[in-house]
C-alpha cells in the first residue's frame, strides 16, 4: 500500500500575537490526500486554513502533530511541493520561460530535458507566445498561471494552492478555474487547495474539508461526486452542484459571524 | 518605451486632451523639459539683473561676468582642473570605501535579524552626529593628509548607506523568498539569486543618493589642512572674500555632482531593463 500524498495528523500551531496572547490558529487537525486526488479546504476568514497549507508546505513549524508528504516528515520547504500563493511571487527580472526554468534549478535533468519541460508547461498553461514577456507585461491571470507551470515544472508530490486565484477578477477566476481542471486532467497529482469560495471549491475538488471559525478544526469533511472532466458551464446549472454549494454554504454560515444566523435554505424557501 | 512617449505626446497635442495644472495629471515630455530648462533661464536672468543694474553689491553678489572671468583665470592657471580632480579622487575613494563595507553589512542587518538588533541602535547613534563633529578627531586620528579627508566623507556616507542598503534588502516580498525555498535553494542560493537580484535596483539608486551626499560632505572634508580641492578653494576665497571664487566653487561641486547622478540613473536604465518590461 502506497503512503498517502499528504498526512497530516494531530497538527496544532499557535502564535503569539503582538500584544503576547497566545493565539491558536489550527487544532488538532487530521487529514490524507491520497495521490492522484485534488482536497479543498474551504472555512471563514482567519480560521487557520492558510496556516495549516504553510505548515505542510515546511513555512510554519507545528507545536504538535506530524505532516508527512509521501511517507517523509516534513521539517523544512522542499521540491517534494510546489507552492502557489495568492499574491504574485513571479522573478520580475525573469520572463516567463526563465520563471519557469528557474525552479529547476536543483533538478538533476540536463539542460536539453529542462528545456522540453519547460516548453511542455508553457503550452500546458496556453502562454505560447509570451515565453520571453516580463512579469509586469502579463496580466494577473496569465502570471498566476506562470506559477502554477512553475510549481509543477520539477514534479512535486503535491501541489498547494494558497487562494490563487483570489485576487482575481470574477472573469479570469472563471478562466482559471478552467485551466487548472484542465491542467489537472494532463497531470493527475495530489493537490491542496485552500478557498474561502465555496463555488471554486466544489468545481474542483473530489473531498472538501470544511474548517470550523479559530481556533480552526476539521468541522466536516465532504465528498464531491461529480463526475470528470468537468465543464464549467455544465456544472455550474446541474442540481448537483447546486446541491452541494447550498450545503456548504450553510455550514460556513454557521461558522461566520453573521448578523442574521438563518440558515440559507431557508431564506430561500 | 520611447515610441510610447511620443505616441501619447502626439495624441495629446493634437487633442488638447491634457491640461497643465489638472491633479497629477501626465504632460507632454517636451512641456515636462522646456520647464526646467526655462526656470534655469529665469535665474540666470534674475542674476544678471540684480548684479548689473547694481542693485546687490559685487561683493556679496559678483556678476554672471565675474565668475565666468573667475572660471577662465582658474582654467588657463590649472588650478581648476587641479582642484577637481583632487575633490573628485577623495569623494570616489570615501564613498568606494563606505560602500564596500556598506553593503555586506546592509545585507546582513537586512536578512537576519539578529544583526539588525545588533548593530542599528549602534548606527542610529552615530549617524545624527555631524560629521564637521568629527574633524578634529579625525585630525588626530590620520593626519592631515588625504586620509583624513576620505575618513570625514566615510563617516558622512557610510552610516546612512548601510541602513539605506538594510532597507533595500527588506524590500524584498516575503513570498518571493518562500516560494524559492519551495524550489529547494539553500539560503545562500535565495540571498544570491533572488534576495539580491531583486534588491539590486534599489541598491543601485542608494548609491547614487549616498554619492550626492558625499558631495555635499566635500566641503566640512577639505576644511582643515587641504592645499587643493574645490572646498579649499571655496574655504580660502572666504578668507579674501573673493565672492565670485565661492560661487564658481559651489557650482562646480553642483555640477559635478549633478553628473555623477547621472551616471547612475543612465546606467540603472541601462542595467535594469526588465523594471520597464524590456529585456
Amino acid at each position: 500500500m502506497d503512503s498517502p500524498a499528504l498526512e497530516i495528523s494531530q497538527l496544532s500551531i499557535k502564535f503569539k500575537s503582538n500584544n503576547q496572547k497566545e493565539i491558536t490558529a489550527v487544532e488538532n487537525v487530521s487529514l490524507n490526500i491520497n495521490s492522484n486526488e485534488f482536497v479543498s479546504i474551504i472555512g471563514p476568514s482567519g480560521c487557520g486554513k492558510s496556516t495549516l497549507l504553510r505548515a505542510a508546505a515546511g513555512l510554519e513549524r507545528p507545536q504538535f502533530g506530524k505532516i508527512r508528504v509521501d511517507g517523509h516528515i516534513v521539517t523544512h520547504p522542499g521540491a517534494d511541493r510546489g507552492m502557489v500563493f495568492q499574491t504574485y511571487t513571479l522573478f520580475p527580472w525573469l520572463t516567463t520561460y526563465e520563471n519557469i526554468l528557474f525552479s529547476l534549478k536543483k533538478s538533476p535533468l540536463s539542460t536539453p530535458e529542462k528545456e522540453a519541460l519547460v516548453n511542455h508547461y508553457i503550452q500546458m498553461i496556453g502562454l505560447e507566445g509570451f515565453e520571453n514577456a516580463y512579469p509586469n507585461q502579463l496580466s494577473g491571470g496569465m502570471r498566476q498561471r506562470v506559477a502554477i507551470a512553475r510549481a509543477l515544472v520539477y514534479q512535486p508530490k503535491i501541489l498547494l494552492m494558497d487562494e490563487p486565484f483570489g485576487a482575481l477578477d470574477a472573469q479570469t477566476r472563471m478562466s482559471m478555474q478552467e485551466l487548472l481542471l484542465d491542467v489537472w486532467d494532463q497531470q493527475r497529482l495530489a493537490v491542496l487547495f485552500v478557498t474561502h469560495d465555496v463555488e471554486e471549491a466544489v468545481i474542483l475538488s473530489d473531498r472538501i474539508y470544511v474548517m470550523s471559525n479559530r481556533p480552526g478544526r476539521i468541522k466536516t469533511m465532504i465528498d464531491v461526486e461529480l463526475p470528470r472532466p468537468r465543464g464549467l458551464i455544465d456544472l455550474e446549472s446541474s442540481p448537483a452542484f447546486l446541491s452541494y454549494k447550498r450545503n456548504l454554504l450553510d455550514l460556513i454560515r454557521q461558522e461566520s459571524n453573521f448578523y442574521q444566523k438563518i440558515p440559507l435554505s431557508e431564506k430561500i424557501a | 518605451m520611447d515610441q510610447i512617449l511620443s505616441v501619447k505626446e502626439k495624441e495629446s497635442s493634437e487633442s488638447a486632451s491634457y491640461r497643465l495644472l489638472d491633479l497629477r495629471s501626465d504632460i507632454p515630455s517636451r512641456i515636462y523639459w522646456s520647464a526646467g530648462g526655462l526656470f534655469f533661464i529665469f535665474i540666470f536672468i534674475l542674476w544678471l539683473f540684480l548684479t548689473s543694474l547694481k542693485i546687490v553689491s559685487p561683493l556679496f553678489l559678483p556678476g554672471p561676468e565675474a565668475v565666468w572671468d573667475e572660471f577662465l583665470r582658474q582654467l588657463h592657471e590649472g588650478i581648476l582642473l587641479q582642484d577637481a580632480s583632487a575633490s573628485l579622487y577623495r569623494i570616489m575613494l570615501g564613498w568606494i570605501i563606505s560602500t564596500i563595507i556598506a553593503v555586506p553589512i546592509g545585507i546582513l542587518m537586512g536578512n537576519f535579524k539578529l544583526f539588525e538588533g545588533m548593530l542599528e541602535p549602534f548606527i542610529d547613534l552615530i549617524r545624527y552626529m555631524p560629521a564637521v563633529a568629527f574633524v578634529p578627531l579625525t585630525i588626530l586620528w590620520a593626519g592631515v593628509g588625504n586620509s583624513q579627508k576620505i575618513l570625514i566623507l566615510f563617516i558622512g556616507t557610510f552610516f546612512q548607506e548601510v541602513l539605506m542598503i538594510m532597507d533595500n534588502v527588506k524590500s524584498v516580498p516575503r513570498e518571493l523568498i518562500e516560494v524559492s525555498s519551495t524550489f529547494g535553494l539553500s539560503r545562500f542560493e535565495i540571498l544570491r539569486d533572488v534576495i539580491l537580484r531583486y534588491a539590486m535596483p534599489g541598491i543601485w539608486d542608494t548609491f547614487r543618493i549616498t554619492l550626492g551626499w558625499a558631495w555635499t560632505y566635500l566641503v566640512v572634508a577639505e576644511l582643515v589642512a587641504a592645499s587643493s580641492g574645490l572646498g579649499y578653494r571655496i574655504m580660502k576665497a572666504q578668507r579674501f572674500l573673493q565672492t565670485e571664487s565661492i560661487i564658481l566653487g559651489i557650482l562646480m561641486i553642483g555640477l559635478m555632482g549633478l553628473i555623477t547622478d547621472m551616471i547612475f540613473k543612465f546606467t540603472y536604465r541601462k542595467l535594469f531593463r526588465w523594471l520597464d518590461g524590456k529585456g
